[in-house]
């Protein structure tokens, strides 16, 4: 089978709970303007799709990846599931340059959630207004309270497994569904918090821990975050992907979109794309740039025209600028017993206490921290970068794997304007020009970073490890087209709609002003569902567009 | 080396409800016959393979990992993660460039290429490389100890880690699909797992 030939097409898409199955599916011509054309279906574009598409909107979602079938082709095997990455030409610079192409993207329809680590946890309230309740970075453009039944409603579109009471934050009631049983190194984070004081909880993952629908429940195969291949795990791809289609939208996989069209009275058209080697252009009355914090700012510069020359929706010269990581920094330590952490989804555990805690910590930004499950390949490499062994030195070293455990952090780091995406002159297939990616850690990163890795150390030795050691790795990539109040100092507003080009949407990570120290898939889906109403209420007043909407 | 599981073959699972089809596919490739060295070719070849033999030597198996000739599949076949540093050339001319750089310090250190060296000797060669106390010009804008650490050696281990046999050696449970596990606890083991370890 040719994986790149494009399956959604001809009136139908691939059925994800099916072997070789197909649900019926809209299509829409590329001269008919639909009210929404989607770049990406990750976990702000799929999201959108979906709850667009449900309140009556015509909605065209392209993806430049693959519609995957995870029964029929997730394989139990790291090196096999590199497919679901993005593996593009990019250049990566500055003092402390970023991996890339890995566990920070995704290729294929669902994006990065086909693979993400399904940890599923709110921002901290006081984040939302990070500048002025805790001293740092920006203030959001909204509240807590404009989020909360977003979140909420997210939690249960994804029957997120978790405590019945979470000991952080503010009261969210129970999860919908039970928490998954904790795993050996998830009790080990466990055992060293109790011996600390400080508190812990079962993660809130978004892999059902009971059956749901046509989703099993969870067996703990352990490969999450290279594929789940029995659709437990609550993806974009198993979740808003079958919604936007029972509900009308249109997908298109492997159409890899080029150029934002811009006309003359300066609002979008449409989008230029190329699929099956054919150049084409979709006619849309609003564009959402869904591509991630790497591929929403290139697309925006590479659709730079004679109106625009710097790149769309970039008045404020910010399109690229404030990119964030999570700093992750991992604390191994071997145990008395036999761990055996490749059992069960990865981060089982975890205590957000340095999130919630503010005194003490040697610059205001937050962190969780998490337990670990490192398949062969994973621990291979951390091994390498952390201890530097090779030879019959490596091969003993490894042979200690079922005695491992660890920690990994989701350590904040602050928006910087240096810290950003750029075009390089380089171009790739398409003639676009590929993205370089500038990013230095801040002294207050640095400090946070080391104050996470010394409060890992102690956890770990508080729960009986010795021969403790670091690898270095970050995660997410954030905050590229940042939303905000104001058009000199932000990319789009808290709808996440353009300042400079009022049909222009953008809906995913790049929209973070600052990043928080969570995993950040459920603020992007709780944004897109905000996003979505937003439009909705902006369609009744009759201020989405200059043409018709429906009512 | 001796494996805490020497009674362990997580190949034995082949036929198990732990494998499915897109995993038997997936691991048949890799068990095949190692693909030919098509990046590096003739003297250049035996010199990646000279240098991967020390990094995951292998004296303990009748049927050697083929990890040299997965590297040079990697190259070819361009199954890299796509990004690279601004600051360096190309993957495939950085592999290139290290290489031939490797084979420098070895005539420099012992005035005969590396692949000509005795054990020993070759590793003397890649701990220099390694720490970075090597001639500076044969490596240009490449830094020794990077690719050493970022390239090298993490592509080699990871293609030795990625094949059945390392995974039995180390206890891994292997492929988990679309049966996974249901013992969690520590010193807990289903019947399918790794057998408790034999440490001598």
């Amino acid at each position: 089978m040719n994986l790149e030939v494009p399956r959604a097409r001809d009136g139908r898409a691939p059925d994800v709970f099916t072997p070789g199955g197909w649900v019926p599916m809209a299509q829409f011509g590329d001269d008919e303007a639909v009210d929404f054309a989607i770049v990406g279906t990750g976990a702000g574009g799929a999201t959108l799709a979906a709850r667009l598409a449900e309140a009556g909107f015509s909605v065209v979602a392209l993806d430049a990846g693959p519609f995957w079938r995870p029964l029929d082709e997730f394989a139990s095997d790291e090196l096999a599931q590199q497919k679901l990455y993005w593996t593009d030409r990019r250049l990566t610079a500055g003092r402390d340059p970023l991996a890339l192409g890995a566990n920070n993207s995704g290729r294929g329809v669902g994006g990065s959630t086909v693979h993400f680590a399904m940890v599923s946890l709110r921002f901290r309230p006081e984040w939302f207004k990070a500048r002025s309740r805790l001293g740092y970075g920006v203030d959001w453009p909204l509240g807590y309270d404009d989020i909360r039944p977003y979140y909420r409603e997210v939690e249960q579109a994804l029957k997120i497994a978790g405590p019945v009471r979470y000991p952080w934050g503010p009261l969210r009631g129970p999860y919908p569904y039970r928490p998954h049983e904790v795993n050996a190194p998830g009790l080990v984070l466990a055992r060293g918090a109790e011996a600390l004081g400080v508190k812990w909880a079962a993660t809130p993952l978004a892999t059902v821990s009971a059956p749901r629908g046509r989703s099993p429940p969870c067996v703990n195969r352990g490969f999450c975050v290279y594929g789940c291949a029995t659709n437990a795990k609550q993806s974009a791809l198993v979740v808003w992907i079958p919604r936007a289609l029972a509900a009308g939208a249109e997908i298109r996989d492997l159409a890899m979109v080029t150029r934002v069209e811009i006309d003359r009275s300066g609002a979008a058209r449409g989008l230029h794309y190329v699929r099956e080697g054919r150049r084409r252009f979709q006619r849309a009355r609003n564009v959402v740039v869904a591509g991630y914090a790497i591929e929403t700012p290139r697309l925006l510069l590479n659709s730079a025209d004679a109106r625009f020359p710097d790149g769309l929706s970039n008045s404020s010269g910010l399109v690229g600028a404030n990119l964030m990581t999570h700093a992750g920094r991992s604390v191994w330590a071997t145990y008395a017993e036999e761990v055996r952490w490749y059992k069960g989804p990865p981060s089982l555990a975890i205590t957000e206490h340095w999130n919630y805690a503010d005194a003490g910590k040697p610059s205001p930004g937050g962190y969780a921290v998490m337990s670990q499950g490192p398949l062969p390949m994973g621990w291979a490499q951390a091994v390498v970068d952390g201890r530097g062994l090779w030879g019959m030195a490596l091969r003993e070293e490894m042979a200690k794997y079922n005695h491992m455990a660890g920690l990994t952090p989701v350590c904040e780091t602050e928006p910087r304007p240096q810290n950003r995406v750029e075009l390089a002159d380089e171009t790739d297939a398409f003639g676009l020009k590929i993205p370089r990616v500038t990013f230095s850690y801040s002294e207050a990163d640095r400090a946070l970073e080391g104050h996470a890795v010394g409060f890992m150390r102690d956890l770990l030795e508080a729960a009986g490890g010795r021969d403790l050691w670091t690898s270095n790795d970050t995660s997410h990539i954030l905050g590229t087209c940042r939303m905000g109040a104001d058009p000199k100092t932000s990319v789009v507003d808290a709808d996440g709609r353009s300042w400079d080009i009022p049909n222009l949407w953008i809906c995913d990570g790049s929209l973070f002003p600052t990043s928080g120290g969570v995993n950040p898939s459920l603020t992007i889906q709780a944004l897109a569902c905000r996003m979505a109403d937003r439009i909705g209420a902006l369609a009744r007043q009759g201020t989405l567009s200059r043409e018709r909407a429906p009512a | 080396m001796k494996t805490p599981y020497p009674r362990y073959d997580v190949l034995a699972k082949w036929g198990s409800p732990s494998f499915n089809d897109a995993t038997r596919e997936a691991l048949a490739a890799r068990l095949a016959a190692p693909p030919p060295f098509r990046f590096f070719t003739g003297d250049d070849a035996i010199l990646l393979q000279a240098v991967v033999d020390r990094l995951l030597p292998q004296p303990d198996r009748e049927i050697p990992i083929p990890v040299a000739a997965w590297v040079d599949d990697y190259l070819f076949e361009g199954r890299d993660q796509g990004f690279r540093d601004a600051r360096l050339p190309p993957l495939h001319e950085s592999w290139r460039r290290a290489l031939s750089a490797i084979d420098h310090e070895a005539k420099r250190r012992f005035q005969a290429g590396f692949s000509a060296l005795a054990p020993e000797q070759q590793d003397a060669v890649l701990s220099a490389v390694q720490a970075g106390d090597v001639d500076a010009e044969a490596w240009g804008d490449l830094d020794a100890a990077d690719f050493f650490r970022d390239d090298l050696l993490t592509t080699a281990a990871q293609h030795y880690y990625a094949q059945p046999a390392a995974w039995s050696e180390i206890g891994f449970g292997g492929p988990a699909s679309p049966r996974g596990y249901v013992r969690m606890g520590a010193d807990e083991r289903d019947p399918w797992e790794a057998p408790p370890e034999e440490r001598s």
